[in-house]
């Protein structure tokens, strides 16, 4: 069974969104999702000062016998990305909602159609 | 995320669309590869183990321990007669008539216009009886072949494809693993006439009736991962008495149980052919840079030998394309289907591709024109979904064990 924090929020594309604190918030992917990957080999991260738009794609993972394009969850500049994953993807897998996160948002626009723990983790089970 | 998959195999030509097929089928051992947390894929009709848990972790466990498998999917055809012999010469390209009952031989089935329909390893378990297996997903081709091509021999052709488990253990740790549960093979006469007593009698491509842990299996040193290892064919009532006594006896040396993702690129790194990837009907084994396998010097005709007389000129005077091992120097994955490149013009195509545990780096086998195919070519690159990464042209196999 795969975890869920109570503290995040989740696209229904498998990331997940951390509260905003001053005005930042950080996004990953579930474990759910990484499980389903398998071993991430590569991540291709949006750069630091570019825009993502929530619902949009912004960047890919690389599995051994997948792609993944990523979506970000929120609209906003990046502020920051992991280069702890991008130097060791196998993070995403070890620690999906810790050491595994993939960046880091200044957010201009809150996201009103994410799920909660308990939402998204019917989701991922249907 | 959205996920693009890249299967394992794709379904053989032949077969029907998925939205006809058939509800897939289960192995013995299923309900137990359940137990132990598999993710499942469908793999040629079959419902197969992906993977228990990484399976970087698993690929690496045959590479240094030891990896136990379920390939129930394989297709194993029985072939019994005076003529067997005759009749395999006949209907496949290598000399089976030549071959030594307890040894096998990798060869190939083809069409009369040369193409690749499968290939095979076939045991030659005695004077009058062979086991050709095929891949699951050509089995149904290579049965009609053979029964078709068993007209006028005095040899009868048997679907087997339901009476076999077949489990293999993989890596150096697989002999002790397997001595560990008093193997006992069939007397038989190796090369000098001696009879073979125990494991170690029994060599790499060699395979033979006998028992593990009390179960009767035909035992092959054969595998399909670069490694040392053993293919354990029984009875599906037996297969998982077999796996459970593997699995204890394999604990201490760190064997773990293994999925097709890492079946694949085991196989990847020790350069060998998957059949839908490398090997098509579109192919001949010269095309494949297979030749070898093609006995023009045995006896008797065979499907095929005229159209792979000339794809052998063909392939020495003028190869189209060249299959060759590609290294990233970059991190993305190369998959089958994608472009490789050279000064901006498409100059082959990618066959089979994944990150490679072993080199660390992404690796990929691809044809290519020939005035590319040589080792150390300058600016060859694959098309990356619309990046072009650059890769390396080396020679195959990308690894291989130390003996």
């Amino acid at each position: 069974m795969s975890q869920t924090p109570e503290n995040l929020r989740y696209s229904k594309e498998h990331e997940w969104l951390s509260p905003v604190e001053d005005g930042v918030a950080t996004v990953g992917i579930t474990e759910f999702a990484a499980n389903a990957l398998g071993d991430v080999v590569y991540a291709q991260l949006p750069e630091v000062g570019s825009t993502v738009t929530a619902g949009e794609t912004c960047g890919e993972l690389e599995s051994t016998k997948s792609v993944s394009d990523l979506y970000s969850p929120v609209t906003g500049e990046v502020v920051e990305i992991n280069e702890d994953v991008v130097n060791d993807p196998s993070l995403v897998n070890s620690a999906p909602f810790e050491g595994g996160w993939l960046f880091k948002v200044r957010v201009t626009e809150e996201p009103s159609d994410l799920l909660s723990a308990a939402e998204y983790a019917e989701h991922a089970a249907g | 995320m959205s996920t693009a998959e890249f299967p394992t195999s794709p379904e053989s030509p032949e077969s029907p669309a998925p939205s006809a097929a058939p509800a897939p089928r289960r192995t013995a051992l299923d309900a137990l590869h359940r137990s132990l947390g598999a993710t499942m894929t469908d793999f040629a009709g079959w419902e197969m183990p992906l993977r228990y848990g990484s399976e970087r972790d698993e690929h690496t466990a045959v590479r240094t321990r030891a990896g136990l498998f379920d390939l129930s999917h394989m297709g194993e055809i029985t072939v019994t007669g005076p003529q067997a012999g005759a009749l395999l010469n006949y209907a496949l390209v290598g000399d089976l008539a030549a071959l030594r009952p307890g040894r096998a031989r990798y060869t190939m089935i083809c069409r009369a216009d040369g193409g690749i329909l499968d290939d095979l390893i076939v045991y030659r378990l005695a004077e009058q009886e062979y086991l050709v297996v095929a891949n699951a997903a050509n089995a149904q081709v290579v049965l009609d072949a053979l029964t078709e091509r068993s007209a006028g021999f005095d040899a009868a052709v048997r679907d087997d494809r339901d009476a076999y488990a077949l489990l293999a253990v993989q890596g150096p740790e697989s002999p002790g693993i397997l001595k560990s549960l008093s193997p006992k093979v069939s007397a038989s006469l190796d090369q000098g006439g001696a009879p073979i007593a125990d494991l170690d009698g029994l060599k790499y491509y060699a395979g033979l009736p006998g028992t593990v842990a009390g179960v009767p299996a035909l035992i092959a040193r054969t595998g399909y991962t670069g490694e040392d290892g053993f293919e354990l064919f029984v009875q599906p009532e037996h297969a998982v008495e077999l796996w459970q006594a593997l699995t204890a006896a394999g604990e201490d040396a760190g064997l773990v149980p293994c999925g097709l993702a890492c079946r694949d690129t085991l196989r990847l790194e020790a350069g060998m052919p998957l059949y839908g990837h490398e090997l098509s009907t579109e192919l001949t084994p010269f095309d494949a840079g297979l030749g070898r396998v093609v006995k023009f010097d045995k006896e008797g005709d065979f499907v095929g030998r005229e159209a792979l007389r000339e794809a052998a000129d063909r392939a020495r005077e003028n190869p189209p394309r060249v299959l060759v091992g590609l290294v990233a120097e970059g991190r993305r994955v190369p998959r089958a289907g994608y472009a490789v490149t050279a000064g901006g013009t498409v100059i082959g195509e990618v066959t089979s591709g994944a990150p490679s545990p072993t080199l660390g780096r992404p690796i990929a086998m691809a044809y290519v024109d020939a005035a590319h195919a040589a080792p150390g070519t300058p600016g060859v690159r694959v098309d990356i979904r619309g990046s072009q990464e650059p890769y390396e042209v080396v020679a195959l196999p990308f690894y291989k064990r130390q003996k």
